[in-house]
């Protein structure tokens, strides 16, 4: 009984994390309907520069990702700017189908990029508080991944207050809706796109800092998270961010449940299971607009 | 010689989409080797109609007889099985294919179910029927739009089918192209199909009809000879509406 | 003032429009009506900046709105409301209408601007904070119009705003119309309900096929014949 009270403690830990990259995704595709397949790497080189700030200039890593945020959004508006700006002149079905070529390239090139830069050995952050754990009542609860777990929550916290009252969120939430009436009103809609982007990239990168600090990152981490973001936008439904996030706590106690009852090797089992059964029963995800 | 059964019968025929009422117990009859025409202002459910007979959508309520044998739960392919075809307004040939490519799809897959060599020149039959016989080997992405209409047209017919549905045939023809197309109508009509025309070119539709349907808000408010339908104080009102204050009213916006 | 010259439009192979010429005075009510498929959408949208003219020109109070994206035809103050309402159904009314103030033009009177339009729409007021897409087909309207005033435009383009409406719902919309006008608006509005946008009206265009086929008084293009052919051909119209 402590053993799965363990798991699903680890498994809500890392399922905030899950949730944080799925925002990002969910974000970009809701408003852009663009499938970014490479939001993985983007998690992935995220992981790499808080990495890097946290190795060669000694900074915390919390500190670290107050300048990730920031340079990962210039690199989404530079990726926008430069790739995904000319995806989007297409109607929808022809955006997506040119997003997964594109996404995979990118993918490509980043982890090709990464491994040059970096090698292919796995990297963490080792902090003074990362071996610290909070021990309750038998269970022990890492204080790196809680604390990483409250950050996540308030990154989405954030994106949410920002979608619903901010001018600029309430002229993305449009453009998603329907982007020609946006454009009526005067909404620039290739700023909204552009803005949305970076903002998608800005999370991404930040759920790669929390990836580096509390587990470790490797260039072929990308896939990986991904597919762990697309079973969430799934599970959740596009449309919320709080619901996104829930979303990825529910896949991290799937995982966990499923690694106690059928054993390591078979972590993504449930998960999985979970994927096709809302696929099927409730195609609008758990939270989404049907 | 004359069927007392209509080759078509739709019996009070109605659709819903998400509450709201498409087409309300519409009952028309189309009897074999006439044009009969649909038409309606926008939102008169003239074409949720269409796609009730094409069966691309299953009716609510009512029913759709096919020389008296009940179609109406059958889908699209069951019923081109029947002899049901239809055209497109987004045409869509096949891309890869010739013009005779084309039609041949049709005509082995159709109800005729030809072979071989025969196949050939029926293909090249349905082609000439429609003026297309020179261009026979073009690829049909080289073929001009009202090309490819007339492309749709004999491929459908390739089917086998001897109820043919058109859907907007002329939608974006200039004039000289639309009379054209109603020229090609006329001589398919000539080989005995039955056409059921969806149009908004009222003009052309009344011209090629021999009987008319008009909708408006999903109801059948006229239906009879294209003369009487057209200065019918119903149908005038359905496309020009009712009239307003004018401009001697102030404004009220408890609406 | 809106003058458009010339305008040839097409969508792929489709041609839409022919050489289209109207003029849209800066205190005039103007009815574009033609049967479905004339190009009366395509011309709104072209003025609005949704769909590029293939030739032609399309000048607003002298300055030629060449390829102006959407948002910036509307910071000139030309402002559409598109067939169809297209609100954003997950969002509140109010915030629908405070979206409509977005540009640079319209946001410094945003708060002034939202009491006119509950001014003018006392409905809406009520239901300021339900979710656009629960409300029914007249509030919507309402509300799809509210948002097109509230980017202070100085012409409003609308796109059959009494498509699925009541009669009562509509007479009562193209009243608020005329009281818009008269506040300084110019309307150039595309109408299914030909008499009624005509009745209204000051000036009509007819389309037909992409062309301009008849112009005048609302009255006298009401009393026209034509108008009758446009639509349901020449059987129509009485010998």
């Amino acid at each position: 009984m402590r053993g799965l009270v363990q798991q699903l403690i680890l498994g809500v830990l890392l399922g905030g994390l899950y949730g944080l990259a799925a925002a990002g995704l969910s974000l970009v595709f809701g408003v852009l309907r663009v499938l970014n397949v490479a939001h993985g790497e983007l998690i992935m080189l995220g992981g790499y520069l808080a990495f890097g700030l946290v190795t060669l200039l000694g900074l915390d890593p919390f500190v670290a990702l107050l300048l990730v945020i920031p340079l990962s959004a210039s690199l989404g508006a530079l990726l926008y700017a430069g790739l995904f700006r000319f995806i989007v002149r297409h109607g929808e079905e022809t955006r997506i189908k040119n997003s997964l070529l594109v996404g995979f390239g990118l993918a490509l090139t980043f982890q090709a990029l990464a491994v040059r830069l970096f090698t292919a050995d796995e990297r963490s952050i080792t902090t003074a508080y990362r071996g610290r754990a909070l021990a309750l009542g038998g269970v022990v609860v890492p204080l790196g991944r809680l604390l990483s777990l409250l950050v996540a929550l308030l990154l989405i916290a954030l994106l949410h207050a920002f979608l619903r009252r901010a001018r600029w969120g309430q002229a993305i939430r449009a453009t998603a809706e329907d982007w020609e009436a946006a454009s009526l009103l005067g909404i620039d809609v290739r700023r909204a796109y552009g803005l949305a982007f970076a903002i998608g990239t800005a999370l991404a990168g930040a759920a790669g800092t929390l990836v580096s600090l509390g587990y470790s990152i490797s260039p072929s981490i990308g896939l990986e998270w991904t597919l762990k973001a697309l079973i969430v936008i799934v599970l959740a439904g596009l449309g919320s961010a709080f619901g996104t996030f829930v979303g990825g706590v529910v896949l991290g106690c799937a995982e966990a449940l499923s690694a106690v009852v059928f054993g390591g090797a078979y972590r993504e089992v449930v998960g999985l299971l979970l994927f096709f059964c809302v696929l099927v029963a409730r195609p609008q995800g758990l939270f989404g607009r049907s | 010689m004359t069927r007392a059964e209509p080759l078509l019968a739709l019996e009070g025929v109605s659709k819903a989409f998400a509450g709201v009422q498409a087409v309300w117990g519409v009952s028309l009859d189309v009897p074999a080797g006439t044009v009969v025409g649909i038409m309606g202002p926008n939102g008169s459910g003239k074409t949720t109609l269409f796609n009730l007979i094409a069966g691309v959508f299953r009716p609510d309520g009512g029913r759709i007889r096919l020389r008296g044998r009940d179609v109406t739960r059958l889908p699209p392919h069951r019923r081109c099985a029947h002899g049901i075809g239809r055209t497109f307004q987004h045409v869509r040939p096949f891309p890869g294919l010739t013009a005779i490519d084309n039609v041949l799809v049709g005509l082995l897959h159709g109800r005729l179910r030809g072979n071989g060599r025969d196949s050939e020149r029926a293909a090249a039959r349905f082609l000439a029927l429609v003026g297309l016989d020179a261009k026979a080997q073009f690829m049909a992405t080289r073929l001009s739009l009202i090309e490819r209409r007339r492309l749709e047209l004999a491929r459908a017919l390739a089917t086998g089918a001897d109820l043919l549905l058109l859907d907007e045939f002329m939608a974006g023809l200039t004039p000289a192209e639309t009379a054209d197309a109603m020229e090609v109508i006329r001589r398919v009509r000539g080989e005995g199909t039955t056409l059921l025309i969806v149009e908004h070119i009222v003009w052309a539709l009344l011209d090629l009809s021999d009987r008319i349907v008009v909708l408006s808000a999903g109801e059948k408010i006229a239906d009879g000879a294209p003369a009487a339908v057209a200065v019918d104080p119903a149908v005038v009102d359905a496309y020009l509406g009712r009239g307003g204050s004018g401009r001697s009213t102030g404004s009220r916006t408890d609406a | 003032m809106l003058e458009v010259q010339d305008l040839d439009a097409a969508y792929g192979e489709l041609r839409a429009l022919a050489g289209v010429s109207v003029r849209v005075g800066s205190d005039e009510i103007v009815a574009l009506v033609g049967s479905n498929g004339a190009g009366k959408t395509t011309l709104l949208r072209c003025i609005a900046g949704l769909t590029r003219p293939r030739a032609g020109r399309i000048l607003w109070q002298g300055q030629d709105l060449g390829v102006l994206a959407p948002h910036r035809v509307v910071e000139r103050g030309v402002a559409m409301v598109p067939e169809g309402r297209r609100l954003f159904g997950h969002m509140t009314v109010e915030e629908n209408l405070s979206l409509g103030a977005f540009s640079l033009r319209a946001r410094p009177a945003r708060q002034a601007t939202l009491d006119r339009v509950y001014q003018i729409f006392p409905r809406l007021a009520e239901r300021r904070r339900q979710l656009a897409g629960a409300l029914s087909g007249g509030e919507q309207q309402m509300v799809a119009i509210g948002r097109a005033l509230m980017t202070r435009p100085s012409l409003l383009m609308l796109d059959e705003p009494s498509l699925g409406l009541a009669p009562r719902v509509v007479e009562s919309l193209l009243g608020v119309l005329l009281e818009i006008n008269r506040a300084g608006v110019a309307v150039f509005l595309v109408e299914q309900n030909v008499r009624a946008a005509l009745d209204l009206a000051h000036r009509a265009y007819l389309l037909e096929h992409g062309r301009v086929v008849g112009q005048g008084r609302g009255a006298e293009v009401l009393a026209d014949p034509e108008v009758r052919r446009a639509y349901l051909g020449p059987l129509a119209v009485e010998p």
